[in-house]
């Protein structure tokens, strides 16, 4: 349906706003019977016992046994960070630009780096925290070396929120790396697996 | 009296006791899987072979929990009160043929406790005792919510034994007793003898007041849960709550086998045909008790008021009024 209809807020015939027609109320008391008697043999109760055992019967369970079956997660699903390497090299994709500490609105990023011996910008502390996190996704938005990103990963169990998160627990490890197992995700502004970050992945 | 006689009593007394307390858990169970169904869920499937355990676990977990008594309550009320509710539920049950009598060994026996010649009397009166549960309990409870569940419980009382009580009076006058199974041996003769063809006015008042007795759905304002928590049951907890929830249940069966007996034959000729066929038609009303709650809403208080006093019992005297004449002339 056209949203343009919904647009024009006003009752008329141009758009798709209507008054419900609300019969008048009854006033006096035989009106009053009357509409009892209409409402008593209109069977309206038969109706929703008929609607209730024609489910039974058709028995279309939409439960989902969920520790059992798991409904599909959409491809970038905010669940817990991941912080990934690069395909190539096996280098830590971040740089150390410090965007997603200072995009995130939580404020719950904290960073470390230094400068390596090779001149690069190491990063040596990074975590998150969860108590904080509200999964906005602007870290992995603003990125722009793809190196955090959203996992799919929704059943956690720990005993601290901070195990998740810390750099660690994040990075890919490198044996999934050289087995392939680094996911990226799909669509707009991603790369292809096992082909190295060239340029910039968000295309703005 | 003899000793055989106190001996049979004594068994009898503990085989219903037994029997309606299991299918009392094992109503919760089914309640579930059919509001489940209804509603396209699957209902308790985890403990046991479709959650067929569920019934145990539950009752492990009743027995096995704290008995809170909180603060401020009247105790001995609020200590009494559940079993009221479970106690009367059961004592109706004396009066209420459940199978037609049979032999064994050579020894006939009736399966009905006492068959007092004023059964139904007692049957309904005792069903109306089971009352004083809700109304003490949510009296005592020092709890708001409690506090107008027993209002409603006292409301809803005075409103639908007019309806029982009146709508029966027809059909009692056409048997012209009142002991259980007179008026099943009245309809012995088939489905063409059946009360229902006689006074289909008094079945559907009666069926409505039974709604009413019970609490169940669309006359569930007695503890409605969604608007004042469990109502009387709010403070309770284990097997005191448990207690409630037992009377409620046992008292849903016995209600379905009064209508069956009273309107649709009961066991007709007392062959073990007739028999099932009481069965089934207990398991009919039963159902009919979980499919009302899982398509219809719930009425107010005030509604069920004005149904009860305007509607239904000039309906009931009408209907008593009618039969009268027809049976003078
Ligand atoms: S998802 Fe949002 S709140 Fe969480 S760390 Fe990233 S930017 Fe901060
Ligand atoms: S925005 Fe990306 S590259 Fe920059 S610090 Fe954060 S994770 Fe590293």
């Amino acid at each position: 349906m056209h949203s343009e209809p919904l647009n024009d807020r006003n009752v008329s015939e141009h758009s798709a706003y209507y008054y419900v027609d609300i019969e008048e109320y009854p006033t006096t008391g035989w009106d009053k019977f009357k509409q009892v008697v209409k409402r008593t043999f209109r069977g309206e109760l038969f109706v929703g016992l008929w609607v209730v055992m024609r489910e039974m019967i058709k028995f279309d369970i939409h439960t989902v046994k969920y520790p059992l079956e798991k409904l599909p997660i959409g491809p970038r699903y905010r669940a817990v960070h991941k912080l990934l390497r690069l395909w190539e090299s096996g280098y830590e994709r971040c740089i150390g630009c410090g965007l997603c500490e200072k995009i995130c609105i939580s404020d719950c990023i904290r960073m470390d780096t230094k400068i390596d011996e090779n001149s690069r910008k190491e990063v040596t502390e990074y975590s998150i925290n969860l108590g904080r996190c509200i999964f906005c996704g602007y870290c992995a938005e603003v990125c722009p070396e793809l190196a955090i990103v959203h996992g799919q990963r929704y059943e956690n169990g720990s005993e601290q929120r901070a195990h998740f998160v810390i750099k660690d627990d994040m990075l890919t490890p490198l044996d999934f790396l050289t087995s392939g197992q680094q996911a990226e995700y799909p669509g707009f502004g991603a790369i292809t697996p096992n082909e190295s970050v060239t340029k910039t992945p968000l295309a703005y | 009296m003899d000793m055989a006689f106190i001996i049979e009593t004594i068994v009898k007394i503990v085989v219903i006791l037994l029997v309606f307390s299991a299918l009392a858990g094992l109503g919760t169970y089914f309640e579930r899987k059919v509001l489940a169904f209804m509603q396209r869920r699957l209902g308790p499937m985890h403990v046991g072979p479709f959650g067929l355990l569920q019934v145990a676990a539950d009752g492990i977990k009743l027995f096995t929990k704290e008995d809170i008594i909180p603060q401020n309550v009247v105790k001995p009320i609020f200590k009494i009160a559940p079993v009221i509710t479970a106690a009367t539920a059961f004592m109706a049950a004396a009066a209420i043929p459940f199978w037609p009598q049979f032999t064994v060994f050579g020894y006939t026996v009736h399966p009905i406790v006492a068959d007092v010649n004023i059964g139904i009397l007692y049957v309904l009166g005792v069903m109306a005792i089971g009352l004083y549960g809700p109304l003490l309990g949510g009296m005592a409870s020092a709890n708001k919510f409690s506090l107008i569940s027993a209002a409603r419980s006292a409301a809803v009382f005075i409103s639908y034994e007019v309806i029982s009580g009146l709508s029966l009076l027809a059909p009692l006058m056409l048997v012209g007793s009142l002991s259980l199974i007179d008026i099943n041996n009245y309809q012995a003769g088939g489905i063409g003898n059946w009360i229902v063809w006689s006074q289909p006015v008094a079945f559907i008042l009666f069926w409505i007041a039974a709604f009413a007795e019970t609490g169940r759905t669309p006359f569930h304002l007695v503890a409605n849960d969604h608007e004042i928590i469990d109502g009387f049951g709010t403070e309770y907890s284990g097997m005191r709550w448990g207690l409630f929830f037992i009377g409620e249940y046992a008292n849903m069966f016995f209600i379905s086998f009064v209508i069956a007996i009273i309107f649709l034959g009961g066991f007709g000729d007392g062959s073990i045909a007739g028999a099932f066929q009481l069965l089934l038609k207990v398991a009919f009303f039963f159902f009919f008790f979980l499919w009302t709650r899982a398509a219809w809403p719930d009425v107010r208080p005030d509604q069920l008021m004005w149904l009860c006093w305007k509607v239904l019992m000039p309906i009931a005297v009408i209907n008593v009024v009618i039969t009268g004449l027809v049976m003078m002339f």
